[in-house]
């Protein structure tokens, strides 16, 4: 299968690789997928507590060219954002952003999965009540 | 470094370049049908099918009259199974086979399950061999086939071939083997190992595509088939069609050229795939060899590497032509069944890398590989969080995933 370039681009140059602390009460982290699907992803963010701004987004994922190359954009478009502004991102700006084909849609479901496991932690560890998200998937 | 480099050598070959040559000339100045009996060019046809059809009864020990040609070993494992069940059926309709065949063994007899055919698929053990009591214990008074491959497509593991050969003819039941990896690899004797029928193909050997042939046994027993395809009643009746006279040509050529070659081929070609095993299980923590290296071809090495997804991997090598067990390089989406049949797990599947070695390729293609593929599964780890709960002392067995 041929890849996009920026599918290249994200797989050969993987933006903030890494992980954050996880005992951190700023920090959220979310850990979606199983070994046995081929696919796991983490991926935590760090709110600024004076701003509510993202001001970091890591990520370390097991998965094809395609998985490693939604969750890298997702950190890149995390940062700057506020938490309820990072909610917002959808999965099918994912596959429009990197040209996924349609066999590679769940890449990007995952990715947007991840994004609000990693706010649900962060908000539990906030004692913000949170609500059962209704899924949007495309 | 020359690159691409090919290592998928168990998917198909390169045509070695005196296969080719000894195929050219029935191209063009001899390009007469076999089957044309009252002029010379039919008659050129004839002599270079018979000399292919003794080259290949050469290489396994068989007569060239028991050499059916066929369009490869896709169509000469469903002519086989089918060919017998059909005409066997007054003596009974109980199949048995082995979890690890190739689709072509297995897709067939799920076919005659739905029209009212027994099969049994027999569990393999975790170096990818079967038991044979648990065969024995399959056997019924209603058996007519016992289908086994020689050696597998994905792991390399060669079956005991000889003694489920002798366990058959004890029982006085069929018995057929999918040669394709085997054939030009291994020595293969249809008398030694009591074969029955033999599949092969000619472009896993060296030859062109599109060419194979089904051994079927002529003296006790004298084994019989319901042809699958009617026509001018050509191969004895059970394989009609025109001859394809250089495809024949081809294969004939290259079991001449694996059967001289083989003593010395198998020696270096498990010699570079011991250079390659050596290279990356000293550089590389958690990485496992699928299948029993015992009883094994030469040319094959398929290893897991734990926490690497691969076509992950695949996609960090791509100057190099290797195959994957994952999902994600599979049509069906589906890890590989071969792997999946050794018991080993899921994310074991997904991260296995197959690799085929060939007569083509050299120490250096070896030695490259290793080291792109040290430094690739290096990097990848560095991004998997599963290589980093490991290295915390993390049993992800015990972890509660969320599947969807």
């Amino acid at each position: 299968m041929a890849y996009s370039d920026k599918v290249l681009d994200h797989y050969n140059n993987p933006r903030n690789v890494g992980s954050l602390d996880k005992a951190d009460p700023n920090v959220g982290t979310g850990m979606v997928g199983a070994p046995e699907c081929g696919d796991v992803m983490k991926l935590q963010i760090r709110v600024n507590e004076e701003t509510g701004i993202i001001d970091d987004a890591k990520f370390k994922t097991f998965g094809c060219g395609s998985a490693i190359a939604s969750s890298s954009l997702a950190t890149e478009w995390l940062k700057g954002k506020t938490v309820d502004e990072a909610l917002q991102i959808k999965n099918t700006e994912i596959v429009n952003e990197l040209s996924l084909p349609p066999v590679k849609i769940h890449c990007s479901v995952l990715a947007e999965d991840a994004i609000k496991a990693a706010i649900k932690d962060y908000k539990t560890k906030k004692g913000v009540p949170v609500p059962e998200t209704v899924s949007s998937h495309a | 470094m020359k690159t691409p480099i090919y290592l998928d050598n168990h998917a198909t070959t390169r045509v070695d370049p005196r296969v080719l040559q000894a195929m050219l000339p029935y191209f063009t100045e001899h390009f007469g049908n076999a089957a044309s009996r009252n002029h010379m060019f039919g008659w050129e046809a004839e002599v270079a099918v018979d000399k292919g059809r003794q080259q290949i009864a050469d290489l396994i020990g068989a007569t060239p009259k028991e050499i059916i040609f066929t369009s490869g070993a896709t169509e000469s494992n469903n002519l086989a199974i089918k060919g017998v069940a059909e005409m066997y059926a007054n003596k009974g309709n109980h199949i048995i086979t082995q979890a690890t065949e190739h689709k072509a063994v297995l897709d067939t007899c799920k076919k005659l399950e739905k029209h009212g055919a027994r099969v049994t698929y027999l569990a393999v053990k975790q170096d990818g061999l079967i038991d044979l009591d648990q065969l024995r214990e399959a056997i019924t008074d209603k058996t007519i086939l016992v289908s086994i491959m020689y050696a597998n497509n994905e792991i390399g593991v060669v079956q005991p071939i000889a003694e489920i050969g002798k366990i058959c003819k004890e029982k006085g039941i069929l018995f057929h083997t999918d040669a394709v990896q085997a054939c030009g690899k291994i020595p293969v004797n249809v008398i030694a190992d009591n074969v029955d029928l033999l599949s092969m193909s000619a472009h896993k050997m060296y030859g062109p595509k599109g060419v194979g042939a089904l051994y079927v046994r002529r003296k006790s027993p004298r084994v019989q088939l319901t042809a699958q395809i009617d026509g001018g009643g050509h191969e004895r009746g059970m394989r009609s069609g025109t001859l394809n006279v250089t495809g024949i040509v081809g294969l004939g050529e290259a079991c001449a050229l694996c059967k001289s070659e083989m003593a010395e081929e198998s020696v270096r070609l498990r010699g570079l795939r011991d250079r390659l095993k050596d290279k990356l299980v000293s550089e590389l923590d958690e990485i496992y060899i699928n299948g029993s290296m015992e009883h094994r071809l030469p040319n094959n090495l398929n290893i897991s590497f734990a926490y690497v997804e691969g076509e992950s991997l695949l996609m960090g090598i791509n100057e190099i032509a290797v195959s994957s067990g994952s999902a994600c390089t599979s049509a069906t989406l589906e890890p590989s069944y071969v792997l999946k049949a050794l018991g080993v797990g899921d994310e074991i599947a997904h991260s296995s890398i197959r690799f085929g070695i060939g007569r083509f390729n050299t120490v250096d293609d070896v030695d490259y590989v290793a080291e792109r593929l040290i430094s690739v599964v290096r990097k990848l780890r560095e991004l998997s969080p599963l290589y980093e709960m490991a290295k915390e002392g993390i049993d992800l067995s015990k972890i509660q995933w969320a599947v969807d």
